[in-house]
């Protein structure tokens, strides 16, 4: 179909669209909105043969959500940030059912203070449930993420909920260059769904979603998601080959940036690794060895992909657009505990910035480098520290006092 | 099912679509309830549980049912309806189901769900005209915890949050929500009440629904011995006090036009009905408490008044 100039969130609605899903119960908040807007446009004009509903609430739509796909419904439902949370308890639920919902977050900072910038913390909250994650970089990727979403969820040896992830605004709303596939090729890569296991009908009564009495059940079904998350991978990268055989484009559990002979690492996620990555191109120029990493998976966790990656590197810095309140930044954490028993593992730096959709600047970027380096020449590694610039910090000053605040 | 109408209770199906040997208390008058509601429905059905207590009726890998069951969670069981019924619905139309295969959605929900929780859910489905069956055992207040007050609970009973003391003798200082009037102002096609201790009654009601496409209601008063505190085999005579004091009225409203389906002749007086429960005993002792009995039984009389049906 060739290219076009599309938003993150009309290109998840294109992935939606190609993946002839049947059923969308949906629920607006922004910056999602448009995903939901676009999708009923279509199914009012009849370019998309799919029902739609608007639930009562997050948590009902979930709900919606998932207990179609129990019914053998393809399904797509999409939120972000007080939506996820608001419906964070059947985010579980819908997990332990084992279905495969495909399900859009677009990252928002929550509340308080009230935002509509981007930032993790929705998305992560989340990260424990037994959805995979899939953090995208660019509109083009949340098109064909959404695709091999499904082919990953549906794949009976996963049989769990995917989330694909974009950051509000700096991806929801910026237009790129979009290849929007050909819908029988699509179908070539994802066939009709056509559920095997379990699912409603009357000539076969099951029960779903039952209760369970004591830790052994309890701990069978939750290990069994566990290890169903963990095949994920090893399958994603099936998917990933029969996606590039028929689209011609790559795409692995992480994504590598000039890494091959790098010494300094940058962790970033999502479309502010863009921003890395230009910074890692500035401080090449500077005759800086610096390179960025960018799990496309948080969950599962790509860990020996990772380990591989950072072997023999100089040092980390691990951006986290998230404040664990109390802790740090989330995925240093997790860094921290990939790395631990490595005998040869790099310094772990962590910095946190971009929180509420921060700008982080070439400056601090630079920073970064700085301490990077100094680290690995010292051996010292400094405490986390938040990027808050000077300029940053008198601009809010100054507005206090217009505001009559000392 | 033809939709000529029940006469006595041998003419209930002999089939049983649930099965003896569940988790709940000997005289649950919700699965005295559920087991009837069954009959009516058939076993082309999938119930759409809220937790509570009949959440425990499927326990993994058992289950006492001949058909399916989803459990979804407090909040939530009416979404959970809408996407199985929507799904059922879009596969049939794609051809991607046999009709045949189709299912009739049922919630099965406490009140503390279905009266509080799943208020707003609820509220959706029937907005959205959802053709589904929903069932509330109403035991006036969250058994499965261990029976605290909902907003199911009457007005001067005992719960595990309500202790009658000194500062509050009377127990709960509020009244029960009307359920029936929330969901009535919605105008759906079909309401009832029902009781277990009124099969027939129950059986017709389910007959009657089954001709309306949209959402199809029922709230059924239901004794919980271990809650209201009374032995388990007087269970059907607290659900038929209730009916015969006038405190649970049996009836049905069609398109929002509500017709009582049965009227006592005479009307017991509560205090039949609430001097057998230990969640009333307060009331009469140490001390009676009199202003809290007369306005109980105010409340029915005013009930009863303004519809015109008292003798
Ligand atoms: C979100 C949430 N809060 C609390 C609970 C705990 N809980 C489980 S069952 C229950 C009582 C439900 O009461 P009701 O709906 O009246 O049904 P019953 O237990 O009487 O059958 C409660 C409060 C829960 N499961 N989920
Ligand atoms: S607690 Fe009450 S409502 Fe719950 S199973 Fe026992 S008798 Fe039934």
């Amino acid at each position: 179909m060739g290219k076009e100039m599309l938003t993150g969130n009309s290109a998840a609605a294109w992935g939606v669209r190609l993946a002839e899903v049947d059923y969308i119960p949906a629920y607006p908040i922004t910056p999602q909105t448009e995903i939901i807007e676009t999708i009923a446009k279509w199914i009012s004009d009849g370019s998309m043969d799919a029902s739609f509903v608007t639930m009562d609430s997050e948590h009902s739509m979930i709900t919606a959500a998932g207990a179609a796909s129990a019914t053998g419904a393809r399904t797509f439902t999409t939120t972000s940030s007080q939506g996820l949370l608001y419906g964070f308890e059947m985010i579980y639920t819908v997990a332990g059912w084992r279905v495969p919902l495909v399900m859009v977050n677009v990252s928002r900072g929550l509340s308080s203070p009230i935002t509509l910038g981007p930032d993790h913390n929705d998305i992560l909250a989340v990260r424990d449930s037994g959805f995979l994650q899939i953090h995208c970089e660019t509109c083009q990727e949340v098109l064909d993420s959404v695709l091999m979403a499904y082919r990953l969820a549906e794949d009976e040896r996963v049989l769990l909920p995917v989330m694909v992830n974009m950051d509000g605004f700096y991806l929801s709303f910026t237009r790129e260059a979009v290849e929007i596939p050909d819908v029988e090729k699509v179908r070539s890569f994802l066939p009709e769904y056509r559920p095997e296991h379990a699912f409603f009908k009357a000539a076969r009564p099951m029960a779903q979603g039952v209760a369970v009495l004591g830790g052994d059940y309890y701990s069978y079904f939750k290990y069994q998601m566990h290890l169903a998350s963990q095949n994920a991978l090893e399958i994603y990268k099936e998917v990933c080959d029969d996606f590039e055989r028929i689209f011609g484009r790559k795409y692995e559990v992480i994504d590598e940036y000039m890494m091959e002979d790098a010494e300094y690492i940058l962790v970033m996620t999502n479309s502010f690794s863009t921003l890395g990555k230009a910074a890692v191109k500035r401080a090449r120029e500077d005759g800086v060895k610096a390179g960025l990493l960018r799990p496309r998976f948080l969950r599962p966790f790509p860990e020996s992909e990772i380990k591989n990656a950072l072997k023999g590197k100089k040092a980390v810095a691990v951006i986290d657009q998230n404040i664990s309140v109390g802790k740090g930044g989330i995925i240093y954490s997790e860094m921290a505990g990939c790395l631990y028993n490595e005998i040869d593992r790099p310094l772990l730096l962590s910095f946190i910035g971009g929180l509420g959709g921060k700008n982080i600047s070439q400056k601090e970027f630079e920073f970064i480098f700085e301490k990077m380096i100094s680290a690995s020449d010292t051996g010292i590694v400094e405490p986390p520290s938040l990027l808050y610039t000077e300029s940053e910090l008198e601009g809010i000053t100054k507005l206090k006092e217009i505001a009559g605040k000392e | 099912m033809d939709t000529s109408t029940i006469r006595s209770i041998k003419e209930l199906p002999p089939e049983e679509n649930m099965l003896p040997g569940t988790a709940a208390c000997a005289g649950c008058g919700g699965l005295l309830t559920l087991r009837y509601c069954l009959k009516a429905l058939g076993d082309k059905i999938v119930i759409v549980n809220a937790a509570g207590c009949f959440t425990l009726l499927t326990i993994y890998p058992f289950s006492p049912f001949r058909n399916s069951w989803l459990y979804t969670a407090m909040a939530c069981a009416p979404a959970g309806a809408q996407g199985v019924r929507d799904a059922l619905d879009i596969l049939i139309k794609k051809g991607k189901l046999d009709p045949e295969e189709n299912l009739k959605v049922v919630v099965l929900s406490g009140d503390g769900s279905a009266y509080d929780m799943a208020l707003s859910s609820t509220s959706g489905a029937i907005y959205r005209n959802l053709d589904f069956y929903y069932i509330c055992y109403d035991n006036e207040a969250y058994g499965n915890t261990g029976f605290q007050h909902s907003g199911a609970s009457p007005f001067g009973s005992r719960t595990g949050t309500t202790p009658p003391g000194k500062e509050v003798p009377v127990g709960s200082q509020l009244q029960k929500k009307n359920l029936f009037d929330i969901w009535n102002s919605h105008k759906p096609p079909y309401i009832a009440t029902v009781s277990p201790a009124y099969p027939v009654d129950l059986m017709n009601k389910f007959k009657k629904a089954e001709q309306f496409k949209g959402p199809k209601l029922f709230i059924s008063h239901i004794p919980c011995p271990p809650g209201w505190g009374f032995d388990p085999s007087r269970s059907v005579r607290l659900a038929k006090l209730s009916v015969e004091t006038g405190l649970w009225p049996l009836k049905e409203s069609v398109h929002g036009e509500v017709e009582h389906t049965y009227v006592p002749k005479k009307f017991k007086p509560v205090e039949e009905y609430l001097k057998e429960q230990e969640r009333f005993s307060h009331l009469f002792k140490p001390v009676r408490q009199e202003d809290a009995l007369k306005s109980i039984q105010e409340m029915v009389d005013e009930y009863w008044k303004k519809h015109e049906l008292l003798p």
